[in-house]
Formats: C-alpha cells, sequence, structure tokens
C-alpha cells in the first residue's frame, strides 16, 4: 500500500509542475509583451509569431533564451527585441554574443575577463573589432567549410551572427531614426528618409506588411522597407507600416497603455483576413513559452533517477513511480511532437532537430511497452536515459535558428517523408535502444551485484526482440528511401554516405542476428554486438552529416563532431568492460555460461 | 553446422561465412563513404563497388595491389552462400518460411545491384524554353561525332567511342573516305592560346584552328561538380599518305573542319548521344522559391512529347518526385541553368529497375513472418506463465 502512495505522490507532484509550465505565462511589466510576441511576420520563408523571431535570435546569438542587464534585471525576449528593433542604442549593451574561442576575443582586444566571467559580450564591445572580424571571415570565405580551422569557423559563424543581428535592426525602421511615427505625415522629411527605406527594404530579414487585400499571392509579405518605397507612388502608407512605426514611438517613450491598445488593434485588424494565421502564431508563442521539451528532458532525468534506484531499493514503488513519470514525459513530448507538425502542416521528421526528438520518442515509446511486460525498471531507464539524450541533442540542434524549417522541393513529399524518414528514424530509435539496454546489462553486471539470473535472461530477451524490430524496420525504412530515390531522381541505389549509413545499420542488424542463431555469440557476446549498434548508428545518423556531401547532407554541425568522438570511445569503453574476465564481474551468475 | 575441414563444401554453406561476408560488406560500405570526399559518388562506385577488388596504389610507383574484396566479389560469394546453404543446410518447413523468403528476396536484391550497375545509362537532357530535342547525353561518356555537312538537306554522322581513340589503330568506316588514325588521346585537357604559353612546343595539329591551340593534359576528376574534357589529335590518312591532323575537344566551342575531295566534315568530341524515338520540347519552366528566401519549393517542366510513330502527341509536367517513364526511360526534373531559361532533365534507362521491388517485397514478407512467429512465440509462452524461459531464437538452425 505504501508503494501505491509513493507512485502516485511523485505522479501528482509532477503534474502539478507541468500544469504549471503550461500556464499561459503573464505579462510581468505593464506593457503586453505577450499580445506583441504572437503578432504574425513573415520570416524564413513562413509565418511566425515575433515571440519566435526573438527566442530563435537568442537561441542562435548567445545559446540560450534567458538575458538578463548588466545589474541582474532580467529581459524577457519580446522585451530585446523590442529593444533591438526601436532602441538599438539600449539593445547593444546586452551581452548577447556568446564567443568561446579566444583567438576570436583577442581580435576585439577582449578576454573572458572581459564579460565578468561570461563567455558573452554586447555588441558595443565588439563594434571596433568588426572591421577586423570582416576581414578575417573574408579569409576564412575562400576555404571549404570542412577544412576550416576552428578560429575560421568560429569567424564566419560570429560575422554571421553579427550580421543577423545587424540587419534585425533595419526590420521595422532604421537604427538612426528617431521617430519614423513623425515623419510619416510629414512628406518633407519622409523623402529625407528615403535612402534608409531602401537599406531597410535591402536588410530586413523580416516581411512585417502583409499583403494588400486581394493580392495574387497571400504569402506575398513584404518588408516595411519595401512597403514605405512603394508608398512615395501610391502616396499612401500602409497601415501596417503606420501601426509598427506608432508602436516604436510607445516603446521608445515607455508608454506601456498606448503600447497595449495599439498591440490590441493591430491583431483585432488583422483577424479578418489573417485569423487562421493569427491562431498559429498564438498557439506557437504559447508553444514556445511552455517549453514542453524542457520539462520532458527534466522528467526523463527523474525517471532515470528513480529507476536506478530501485535496482538498489523499494524495488517495486520506485520502479512504478519511474514508469509514470517517463509515460507523463512522453506524452508531453508527443504534444510537443504534434503541435509542431501541425504547426508545419508535416511528418514529424523533416530535420535534423526534429529526427532528435522522435528517435527519442520512438524509443520511449517502445521501452513503454517492454516494462509494462518486464516490470523491473530496465527499460524504464533506458527509454529515460535515451529520451534525456535526444532531447539534450536536440538543444544543440536549435541553437542554429528555427527548427521549423521550409522543406527544399527535392524533399517536399509528405509521402515519402511521413514514410520512409519515420520508418529509418524508428529503425535508428529501436538500434539505440538495443545498445542502451545493454549498456545496462553490462555496467550493472561489472558495477553491482544486482544482475541476477532473471534480470539477465529478461535483457537479453530484451535486446534481442528490439534488435529483430529494428532489423525490420531500419530495413524497410532503407528500402523506402530507395524507392523514393527512385521515384524522385531515377536511381533506386546511389551509394549516398546516408544511404550506406542506413544500408550498415541493416547489414550490422543482420549480423547480430546471424551470430545469435549461430551460437557464435551467447549473452555477454550479444551485448558487446549490441553496443556496438549505438556506434554504427551515431554514425550513421551524425557522422554522414559531417562528410558534407551527397543529397542528405542538410545538417552540417561542427560541434556534434566531438560529441560523436566521445560517443564513440565510451560505447568502445564499455565494450572493453563487457570484455572483463567473468571473475570480474561482480554479479558472476549473470555474465553466464561461455 | 559441419566444420570446414571435413567438407571443403560446408565452408560454402557455413553461417559463419555469412557473418564473416557481412562483416567485410561493412567495411566497404563504411571506407567507401569516407572516400567520398575525395573521390565523388562515381568514382568511389567504379573503385568499391563495381570492381572484384579495391586497389590501392603503391605510393611513387604506377602498381595497383588488390587490398581488399569488392563489391562484386562480396556480393558474389554472398549469393553462392546463400545459395549453397539452401541446398545443403535448410530444408524447407512452414516455420522457415520467413528465412526462405527473405534470403530470395536478398539472392534478387543483389543480383538486381549487379544487374543496375551493368545495365544502367544515366543521361541528361538540357533543353532551352522552346526548344526541342530528340537526343540525351552522357555524364561520363564521350564519342567523337565526324558530321559530314557536304548535303544541304542532312548532315551524316559517324560516332566514334572516345575508348578507340586510346589505340593506334586506325579506324576505317565506308562512309569516310580516309582513315581516322588516333595520334594523341588525353582523358582530361586544358586548352590556351598559343601567345598565352609562348614557350609550349608547337601543336600536332596541322589543319583548322588547331596549331594555335596548346593541349595541357591534366587529372581525371571524379568531383560530382566537375566535368573532364577529352582531347585528342586524329590524324587522317588517305590512300596516297596523311592528308591532315586535327585537334579533337570537348573544350572546342566550334568543332574543328576539314575539306577533302569538295566534302567538308566537322570533328566533334561531344558527350555520348542517346537518339530518342520520340521529340521533347520544353513549353514552360517555373522555379518557385520560399517568399523572402532562396530556398526552392518547387521546380517544374512543361514538355510537349512527340513520338515519331505518331503515336503520342501529349503535354506533360515533370517535377520533383514526379518523373516521366516513356519509352524505357525515366525523365526526372534534375536542375535548371541560364537563369531558369534552361531545364535540366536527368534520363535514366534501366531495363531492371523493377528487380528491387519484388525483392524488397519479398524480404519484406519473410522478415514479418518470421519476427511474427517469434513474437507469437514469446506472448504464447507468457500467456502459459513461463516468462523466465531462455531467449528465444532457435529459429534458425
Amino acid at each position: 500500500m505504501k508503494g501505491r502512495y509513493l507512485a502516485s505522490g511523485v505522479l501528482l507532484l509532477a503534474l502539478a509542475w507541468v500544469a504549471a509550465t503550461l500556464v499561459p505565462r503573464g505579462n510581468s511589466g505593464a506593457f503586453d509583451l505577450a499580445g506583441f510576441g504572437r503578432l504574425p511576420v513573415l520570416a524564413d520563408g513562413r509565418i511566425k509569431p515575433m515571440d519566435t523571431i526573438a527566442r530563435t535570435g537568442l537561441l542562435m546569438l548567445q545559446g540560450r533564451q534567458r538575458l538578463a542587464t548588466a545589474d541582474g534585471r532580467a529581459v524577457t525576449p519580446e522585451a530585446w527585441l523590442l529593444d533591438l528593433l526601436y532602441r538599438p542604442d539600449v539593445a547593444d549593451a546586452y551581452r548577447i554574443f556568446r564567443i568561446d574561442n579566444p583567438d576570436v576575443l583577442s581580435l576585439f582586444g577582449l578576454g573572458t575577463g572581459d564579460s565578468a566571467g561570461q563567455v558573452r559580450f554586447s555588441f558595443a564591445q565588439l563594434q571596433s573589432g568588426l572591421a577586423e572580424l570582416e576581414r578575417q571571415a573574408e579569409l576564412a570565405d575562400p576555404v571549404d567549410a570542412a577544412a576550416r580551422t576552428a578560429f575560421q569557423r568560429a569567424v564566419v559563424e560570429l560575422r554571421e551572427h553579427v550580421d543577423y543581428y545587424s540587419r534585425l535592426k533595419y526590420s521595422l525602421q532604421t537604427p538612426d531614426l528617431a521617430d519614423l511615427a513623425g515623419d510619416l505625415g510629414d512628406p518633407a522629411r519622409l523623402a529625407a528618409d528615403r535612402p534608409g527605406f531602401a537599406a531597410m527594404e535591402k536588410f530586413s530579414p523580416l516581411r512585417a506588411v502583409p499583403p494588400a487585400p486581394g493580392a495574387a499571392r497571400p504569402d506575398e509579405w513584404e518588408t516595411v522597407g519595401r512597403s514605405l518605397l512603394a508608398s512615395f507612388s501610391t502616396g499612401a502608407v500602409d497601415p501596417t507600416v503606420g501601426f509598427y512605426a506608432a508602436l516604436g514611438r510607445t516603446w521608445r517613450a515607455q508608454l506601456p497603455d498606448d503600447f497595449n491598445t495599439l498591440v490590441a488593434a493591430d491583431r483585432a485588424g488583422l483577424s479578418a483576413r489573417f485569423s487562421g494565421a493569427l491562431r498559429r502564431c498564438a498557439i506557437e508563442s504559447f508553444f514556445n513559452g511552455a517549453e514542453p521539451f524542457y520539462t520532458s528532458l527534466e522528467l526523463y532525468v527523474a525517471a532515470f533517477l528513480l529507476a536506478v534506484i530501485s535496482w538498489l531499493k523499494w524495488p517495486e514503488e520506485l520502479g512504478r513511480a519511474a514508469f509514470r513519470l517517463m509515460f507523463l514525459a512522453f506524452l508531453l513530448a508527443t504534444t510537443g511532437i504534434l503541435t509542431r507538425m501541425w504547426l508545419e502542416g508535416r511528418p514529424p521528421v523533416t530535420n535534423l532537430y526534429s529526427s532528435a526528438l522522435f528517435i527519442g520518442w520512438g524509443a520511449v515509446a517502445l521501452c513503454l511497452i517492454l516494462e509494462r511486460i518486464n516490470r523491473n525498471a530496465v527499460a524504464s531507464s533506458a527509454g529515460s536515459l535515451i529520451g534525456f539524450g535526444t532531447l539534450v541533442i536536440a538543444h544543440n540542434l536549435s541553437l542554429s535558428g528555427d527548427t521549423l524549417e521550409m522543406m527544399r522541393a527535392v524533399l517536399d513529399s509528405n509521402f515519402w517523408l511521413s514514410t520512409h524518414v519515420v520508418t529509418v528514424t524508428t529503425g535508428y530509435a529501436s538500434t539505440f535502444l538495443a545498445g542502451f539496454l545493454a549498456i545496462i546489462y553490462i555496467l550493472r553486471g561489472v558495477l553491482t551485484r544486482t544482475l541476477d539470473r532473471a534480470t539477465a535472461d529478461s535483457l537479453a530477451r530484451m535486446v534481442y526482440g528490439i534488435v529483430c524490430f529494428a532489423t525490420l524496420f531500419s530495413f524497410v525504412g532503407t528500402v523506402l528511401g530507395g524507392i523514393w530515390a527512385d521515384q524522385s531522381w531515377g536511381r533506386f541505389w546511389g551509394w549516398d554516405p546516408k544511404e550506406n549509413g542506413a544500408l550498415i545499420i541493416v547489414i550490422w542488424n543482420a549480423v547480430i542476428l546471424h551470430c545469435r542463431w549461430g551460437g557464435m555469440v551467447r549473452q555477454r557476446g550479444l551485448m558487446c554486438l549490441a553496443v556496438f549498434g549505438n556506434i554504427v548508428t551515431a554514425w550513421s545518423w551524425f557522422g554522414t552529416n559531417m562528410l558534407g556531401i551527397g543529397l542528405h547532407s542538410y545538417g552540417f554541425t561542427n560541434a556534434a563532431f566531438q560529441g560523436l568522438i566521445a560517443f564513440v570511445a565510451l560505447q568502445l569503453a564499455i565494450i572493453g568492460l563487457a570484455a572483463l574476465p567473468r571473475a570480474k564481474w561482480r554479479s558472476a551468475a549473470a555474465a553466464g555460461p561461455a | 553446422m559441419p566444420p570446414a575441414r571435413q567438407n571443403p563444401l560446408a565452408l560454402f554453406t557455413s553461417l559463419r561465412l555469412t557473418v564473416v561476408l557481412l562483416l567485410l560488406s561493412i567495411v566497404l560500405v563504411f571506407a567507401a563513404t569516407i572516400d567520398q570526399v575525395h573521390l565523388g559518388v562515381w568514382g568511389v562506385q567504379e573503385k568499391y563497388f563495381r570492381s572484384f577488388f579495391v586497389f590501392l596504389k603503391v605510393p611513387g610507383t604506377a602498381f595497383f595491389f588488390p587490398v581488399f574484396p569488392g563489391g562484386y566479389l562480396l556480393g558474389g560469394v554472398l549469393i553462392v552462400n546463400l545459395i549453397a546453404a539452401h541446398i545443403y543446410r535448410f530444408r524447407f518447413s512452414w516455420k522457415q518460411s520467413g528465412i526462405w523468403l527473405t534470403h530470395v528476396g536478398l539472392i534478387l536484391l543483389l543480383a538486381g545491384e549487379g544487374l543496375s550497375g551493368m545495365l544502367q545509362e544515366d543521361n541528361q537532357m538540357r533543353i532551352d524554353v522552346g526548344q526541342t530535342r530528340r537526343y540525351s547525353e552522357s555524364f561520363r561518356e564521350n564519342e567523337l561525332a565526324i558530321i559530314e555537312i557536304t548535303h544541304p538537306d542532312y548532315d551524316q554522322v559517324v560516332s566514334i567511342p572516345t575508348e578507340l581513340l586510346t589505340g593506334d589503330n586506325g579506324l576505317q568506316h565506308p562512309l569516310l573516305p580516309f582513315v581516322v588514325k588516333p595520334v594523341a588521346y588525353y582523358p582530361n585537357a586544358t586548352l590556351l592560346m598559343h601567345f598565352q604559353v609562348p614557350n609550349a612546343p608547337p601543336s600536332l595539329a596541322t589543319a583548322g584552328e588547331g596549331d594555335d591551340i596548346v593541349v595541357t593534359p591534366v587529372p581525371v576528376t571524379t568531383k560530382p561538380d566537375e566535368v573532364n574534357a577529352p582531347t585528342g589529335y586524329v590524324q587522317l590518312v588517305g590512300p596516297d599518305g596523311p592528308l591532315a591532323t586535327v585537334l579533337v575537344s570537348a573544350l572546342l566551342s566550334q568543332p574543328e573542319a576539314f575539306t577533302y575531295q569538295g566534302r567538308t566534315w566537322l570533328f566533334s568530341l561531344r558527350a555520348k548521344r542517346d537518339y530518342l524515338p520520340f521529340a521533347i520540347t520544353l513549353e514552360k519552366f517555373t522555379h518557385d522559391i520560399y517568399p523572402g528566401t532562396d530556398i526552392p519549393r518547387d521546380f517544374a517542366s512543361t514538355i510537349r512529347l512527340r513520338s515519331d510513330d505518331g503515336r503520342d502527341d501529349r503535354v506533360v509536367r515533370i517535377f520533383m518526385n514526379n518523373p516521366l517513364r516513356f519509352g524505357g526511360r525515366a525523365f526526372y526534373q534534375a536542375g535548371y541553368a541560364n537563369n531558369d531559361r534552361t531545364t535540366v532533365l536527368q534520363v535514366v534507362r534501366n531495363p531492371s529497375w523493377r528487380i528491387p521491388y519484388v525483392s524488397c517485397a519479398l524480404i519484406l514478407l519473410g522478415l514479418v513472418i518470421q519476427f511474427g512467429l517469434h513474437l507469437f512465440a514469446f506472448f504464447r509462452r507468457r500467456l502459459r506463465g513461463s516468462a523466465g524461459r531462455p531467449v528465444p531464437g532457435g529459429a534458425a538452425p
């Protein structure tokens, strides 16, 4: 009875916490920043809320969404964006450029000490060295992306960040304009601003002005600069341009009441023609604020800890609590994935980021089933570990920008994305799961006395079953990829790196099965092979993208390379551990005969 | 499994050989993937997969050593291993029908990939808006076309594959009043005008503009974004001795001309052509991007297809993921050029393109049966309440 209360108590606590994260965040100050965050704007080919612009901008520039002023006052993403758009001199003092490379810092005459022990610097701090940054970046430009040194990569990346930051300043007005709203009423002043409008048209990454009623294409939003230039010939200023100019005036003067009235009126004005876009933007900004994947990540950590502790103490109660937490985290991740699918109108996996989400999701789904069958917290621990790991990977992938990307024409096929990509990703997930279960077997067997005969056999059954499942899915996924390739560019198999990676996973799973069937390996050998499957899968998932070639090289990432090396080394170390003589295993019974 | 030393046949039937072959093929595929960075996808296919051995050049010499079994060898032995195992080791039973299906499918898949390697031809067609084309061009193979333009109404073409230009033998053809004798041939070369390289040796060419041009051979490239520019000299020999030596090169925009006995020929070294029994006219090309980005949303070619027998005359829209299959070939939207005024279609001819579909269906069915039986057995045991048994796995002998 006591156990039931423990597991239920843990679940209730977790539920309360999850519910707290889902409460829409109100405005902490007098400004309706949340309302501003829901305003739609077209960027990177899709209509998204200002909130997403602010958050992805912060993530890209400084690696996190949290921001504070030098005196420790918290700045919300929306407030940061508003400052950048309307009060660049204020924004330039925020320390938001993350620079890790000491050589790059020295370009600016800065050291890590200049940021109070932090790695983030303000635009004002960088300003004097920007010319030198540009010169260094131009030196690095001709070098192949894959062949650049760490310094060159850092320089090119920082130049990109500075460039994006500077271009954002041209989105709603030019940085040096004191009062666009006032100028709009005065033709002479407006004419004097004209060169600035041309710069805005050229630089602005945001297209904030919706097409006029009756326009041929409803997705042809334009930049404020372009709309302003057009107004010289039409003689009329677009209402949205007027709105953003007035909004700038209220933000600069810090007049919350006027600000809030304007935001509400603009949203009401848009609602007639853009109700769909407004609803999507509202949901997306709520989704951004709720951060379901982050909550889910923390729940996985808790579930993993409970599951591991359950092997030492209170196996029933803690095991059940771990299972429930994992299930809750899974539900949350499912909701998150579904929301992304709805926002994008796409199957779950469309890029490297979403593949990380989905691999974690699939592995946890399998673990929920396994745990129901075995009830020994083994699958719970493996599942929550994979869930956690894949969410960490996803977080790091999200640092390169908006994760809801538009699909290039060659990939633009919901049918194949939802069949080939989902199946092959399920294959990855299950191969990883087999490997992680095997890791649990090895670590528990070598390091603890908790791996008894029954647990060992149950683990072996799970690994074997999951390898069968993985073989089936990775094979089907690979074949579907072949069929897609044959349908879209005329060859079933082209030896493209990603195809080869998937093929190696299939062959590796076949090797495991044949070794097992031929009696070439027993339990311990099976576990070692399954752990090596982690290396094979990680290479296929990330390593092939690092080659930077082929039709699938959509997610080239540099920082991931070191992570991959470390992961491979860790797997090899675990295999080495498993190879210790049986006498050294603390759970001697489990290593089994032969 | 009988030990190998008792019966030499046992080696070919053994499961150990299967595992070894699978491991070797993993190494092969991995090495080939890494090597793509240097060799490009085509170079890798030739070196690793469409070969019996992978050769490595001994540094500093011209010797190549076989260092690893190639795709044909591994695939071939795997087929032998599978067939032998099924003849000598397996006995057919319903319980094993999944394995049988999987393996038959696998044999078919391997054989199909081998056939594709030998039979598949990849060509491309570049068509400007409004232009009509009746042939596709090879990506990598070239030919020397000797085009007689004497007649006002038609041209007469004699085409010589470039492989024949590497030999010493004179090439004779009933349509030509001279023998074509290869003098030099370079699979890849650059051309410069003589005044740019003043101290270069005199040109071998004696006719046309070729004596003003300096040919410099360069290494063959296999990179995906580069093309080779084959170049050579051919000597034209009449009954009374040499008539002229002509420069032929894929880099010449205007082919060299030669006149003899009142007849004129052009010597064009060009991408090998595959003439089609139909004509394709590009009516329209569209290229959509997502607003405010460079990300392509869609490319589409609207073409008119007219067959020579007059039975087909229709308008087809070829776009990403939607090819046209016609006349034993498949036409894919591959790219665009020339400010969206030119479409690039990839033309694939592969008589064995259906084999992978059949084999994959067999394998899929086999795997589902095999693992389905496992799962079924597992749950039946659980229902009987004996879940603590050892791993279920004895399905294969």
